[in-house]
């Protein structure tokens, strides 16, 4: 047997011929079709709803039509500010995204890397500080803007900067703990080598360990930036008007009255809102596993 | 291990860089002259306590990083001051309203609901006079009224403060001057509103109340809702702050301040004055109402076993199908192998609540995709999709499925990939078949290395609250006689939120903080046990 079964395996399959292929290869594109298909299906719907020239649901056809107008519509409409939506939404998705994926690093070095008084009790907390059902949090979230209204009205209700920090409070803790996984990935020969060196912590901190895990710090940013693009309660909460909705808020406007009457502008908001995430997430997919197990699965 | 780490601990470092201090210094200087103009700001709205707690706060955030050593609470520092703030405090503060009664009938403080309950109580004098309106503003700013009594050819005026503005009839002393009509245009310090004016004015101008004697209570006051006409109103109830109590004069019954309930009660029948109460401490009696008010209980116990239900079967679908599609695709030899995996994971790319309304759309009975495209075999019998429980809780299911085996496809292929590939090579040199080396080897290590995802998967969508409420808001509502309304896709956190936000009688906070305590226990419970019982925390736990 050689050293490289993959390798043989491959040579055997082409030996064996088309039947051979197909029953070790073959059949697993016919599973992908399926699958992709699975996959694909409410995603291409939702394409071909927004190039439709109908408001509602009805007499929908797959790839029947091929109408801009509900994009045009949407993007000049004056009841439904789309395009500053979206700039809402990326600024304070932006903003959360760096600053969680910051603190949460600085947090989980210390976790990783330094030892004190209160270090386990401390992880343990994050973790379960998590399990509260965020959404249940909503009266003491109100609670708190409305106060911070009235004392400093720069971080209250209706503001950008209070919406991010109720974000921030809500994603430190797991944030935290995945990057304190990550960290301890990183063998802790290197800091000390580099301290033997002379290097001061700062130095090791963002010179070493912060250039090594990068590319999940990346990822991390990515994946809190498509969660809070997707909130809704939290959003809906802070912002009323409609020139300060982010688009989640924004889009379940569209849907309010009549459910069905915009709904092909809908898809049209769906469409363009999500085609920058989906193409990022799909160029990057290699470092999202990593992102995803790196700090629980080791191997 | 320990001792090893020690002997090598980051606190005795080197010795810190010029450039770093000066960096440390500049951030640390623009945080305080923040906090410094954020603290002149409440002084000047005369907020000390809360200016005090953030410049305590500000003085021990310095202290950290100026002093020597102490590194950890330098990198700690930040995060640990949001999580406090907008965390632990959120988790606090639901822990206390779960004692209290807070809720659209207790909204606010005592003195809020006293206010609140004699304005909703006004009603106008019988057979008093309705003048007509002017309105001024004093040489001291205050809002003043100036009615005109057309018939009797008089003219008063008044303020809302009696004692410094009583309310009297003018005369030329005052420096009155009237047009021909009768009709007042100058009065000595007072300046008369235009009409645009008293359009930009309207709320201060409809909330004002000129007392029509010293006591405004038995006197009555005066007080306008379009700005042109003034009616001679009197307050229903009275209150009287010694006895803490309220007498409707209408049939002159007293009604005591109850601190137990919240409401102004009668001593004798325990009529309610008003449905209008105020925020107290009840105690432990939202937790008891949760285990015996039967209008709760009966909807409950189905509730909480669809909720372990869905969150299980969200778990196993999307498991079985992310693994089994992991186990298949992790094969180098099948070409396109990138752009299939790229494809199987776009549900996940896809941002979830868009997704929930896509489904929400084809799940239509009438109109949805699925119905009229994938099932038009049906024909006239088109599955209830939304309308009936069996299919709605398929369907909530199936949504979840899409939209999670991705990611678990994501995770089992990089746990896949994560066994060392000797043992599968030692293994089918013994002879082992592709299955069995998947159910001896494969499986074991995979679910000792995902088993702490799949228990916060599990946690996550005990709580998933997106999915539920954006594809069927619980729904259907098949029990109508129902007190409390309760779905057959309810999962817990639903039913709470329904509770909490818009329950049949408005919002019960206190009732459904009592629920989230619950919740937060019970499944910081489960997770913390069956965290316990994998590696997952092993170096917490040990």
């Amino acid at each position: 047997m050689s050293a490289t079964p993959t390798l043989q395996k491959h040579a055997k399959a082409r030996r064996g011929g088309i039947f051979r292929w197909s029953r070790q290869v073959g059949w697993k594109h016919l599973v992908a079709l399926v699958v992709m298909a699975y996959a694909l299906f409410p995603l291409l719907y939702i394409v071909s709803t927004s190039l439709t020239d109908m408001g509602g649901i009805e007499n929908f056809t797959f790839f029947g039509q091929f109408y801009t107008k509900n994009y045009t519509d949407l993007l000049t409409s004056p009841d439904y500010p789309f395009v500053t939506w979206m700039k809402n939404t990326v600024t304070i998705a932006g903003v959360t995204a760096i600053l969680s994926v910051s603190i949460s690093a600085f947090a989980a070095f210390a976790f990783s890397r330094l030892r004190f008084k209160g270090r386990r009790p401390g992880l343990l907390a994050l973790i379960l500080v998590q399990m509260f059902p965020s959404i249940l949090g909503l009266t003491a979230v109100y609670g708190i803007l409305s106060k911070l209204t009235d004392y400093v009205p720069a971080i209250g209700l209706g503001t950008k900067a209070g919406l991010i920090l109720v974000y921030l409070g809500g994603s430190l803790g797991g944030g935290t703990y995945l990057m304190y996984g990550f960290f301890n990935t990183i063998p802790k020969e290197l800091d000390e080598a580099a301290k033997i060196d002379g290097a001061t912590h700062t130095q090791i901190y963002f010179k070493i360990l912060l250039r090594l895990i990068a590319p999940i710090l990346a990822v991390m940013a990515l994946l809190s930036f498509i969660g809070t693009f997707g909130d809704y309660v939290l959003a809906s909460i802070v912002f009323q008007k409609p020139e300060q909705l982010t688009v989640a808020v924004g889009l379940n406007l569209l849907l309010a009255d009549p459910w069905s009457k915009n709904w092909a502008m809908f898809a049209a908001g769906a469409v363009m809102s999500s085609a920058p995430i989906v193409i990022l997430f799909v160029s990057l997919q290699k470092y999202i596993t990593n992102g995803l197990t790196g700090g629980a699965v080791k191997g | 291990m320990r001792k090893r780490l020690q002997k090598f601990d980051l606190n005795s470092g080197g010795t810190p860089s010029l450039r770093g201090t000066l960096v440390k210094i500049l951030l640390l200087g623009l945080v305080d002259a923040g906090i410094g103009f954020v603290i002149t700001l409440l002084f000047g709205k005369e907020k000390f306590g809360f200016a005090f707690f953030i410049g305590a706060v500000t003085l021990l955030v310095n202290w950290i990083y100026l002093r020597r050593g102490g590194l950890p609470a330098k990198y700690l520092a930040p995060g640990v001051i949001l999580l406090l703030a907008f965390q632990v405090y959120v988790v606090c503060f639901s822990g206390y309203i779960s004692t209290t009664n807070y809720g659209t009938l207790h909204n606010g403080s005592f003195a809020e609901a006293l206010d609140a309950i004699q304005q909703a109580a006004i009603a106008p004098i019988e057979g008093a006079t309705e003048y007509e309106l002017k309105v001024a503003r004093s040489s001291d700013g205050a809002l003043q009224f100036i009615a005109i009594d057309t018939a009797a050819g008089k003219v008063f005026a008044g303020g809302s403060d009696y004692k410094k503005h009583p309310f009297h009839e003018l005369t030329q002393a005052d420096g009155l001057v009237k047009d021909e009509a009768g009709y007042p245009t100058e009065v000595k310090g007072l300046t008369f509103l235009t009409d645009d004016e008293i359009v930009n004015n309207s709320s201060d101008v409809v909330a004002l109340k000129v007392p029509l004697g010293p006591d405004i209570d038995k006197d009555g006051f005066l007080a306008t809702v379009d700005g042109y006409l003034a009616q001679q109103n009197k307050f229903s109830y009275v209150y009287d702050e010694k006895t803490r109590s309220m007498v409707r004069l209408a049939d002159n019954k007293t009604f005591i301040a109850d601190g137990k309930v919240g409401f102004f009660k009668n001593a004798e029948d325990g009529e309610l004055l008003s449905d209008i109460g105020w925020q107290v401490n009840i105690g432990t009696k939202n937790y008891s109402r949760i285990f015996t008010d039967k209008d709760l209980r009966g909807p409950l116990t189905g509730i909480i076993i669809w909720t372990f239900l869905f969150a299980f079967l969200s778990v196993f679908t999307t498991f079985v199908l992310g693994l089994i599609l992991a186990l298949i695709f992790n094969d180098s030899r099948i070409r396109g192998l990138r752009i299939y995996r790229a494809i199987f994971i776009l549900p996940y790319a896809f941002p979830a609540f868009l997704s929930a309304y896509v489904w929400r759309g084809m799940f239509n009975t009438q109109n949805g995709f699925i119905n009229r495209s994938l099932l038009s075999f049906m024909g006239d019998n088109p599955i209830p999709w939304l309308e009936q429980q069996g299919p709605a809780r398929a369907a909530v299911l199936l949504v979840n499925l899409w939209l999670g085996f991705p990611y678990m496809f994501l995770i089992c292929t990089g746990a896949l990939q994560a066994i060392p590939s000797d043992l599968s090579e030692a293994a089918s040199i013994d002879g082992a078949s592709a299955w069995k080396q998947i159910r001896a080897i494969k499986l074991p290590l995979l679910l000792v290395s995902l088993a702490p995802l799949l228990i916060a998967s599990f946690a996550y969508n005990f709580n998933n609250f997106g999915v539920i409420y954006l594809v069927t808001a619980g729904g259907p509502f098949l029990d109508p006689t129902l007190k409390v309304s309760a779905g057959a896709t309810d999962i817990l956190i639903t039913f709470v939120y329904r509770i909490a936000f818009s329950g049949s009688v408005g919002a019960d906070y206190g009732l459904a903080s009592a629920f989230s305590v619950l919740i937060f226990l019970l499944i910081g419970s489960i997770s913390f046990f069956s965290f316990k019982r994998t590696r997952g925390l092993e170096e917490l736990t040990q």
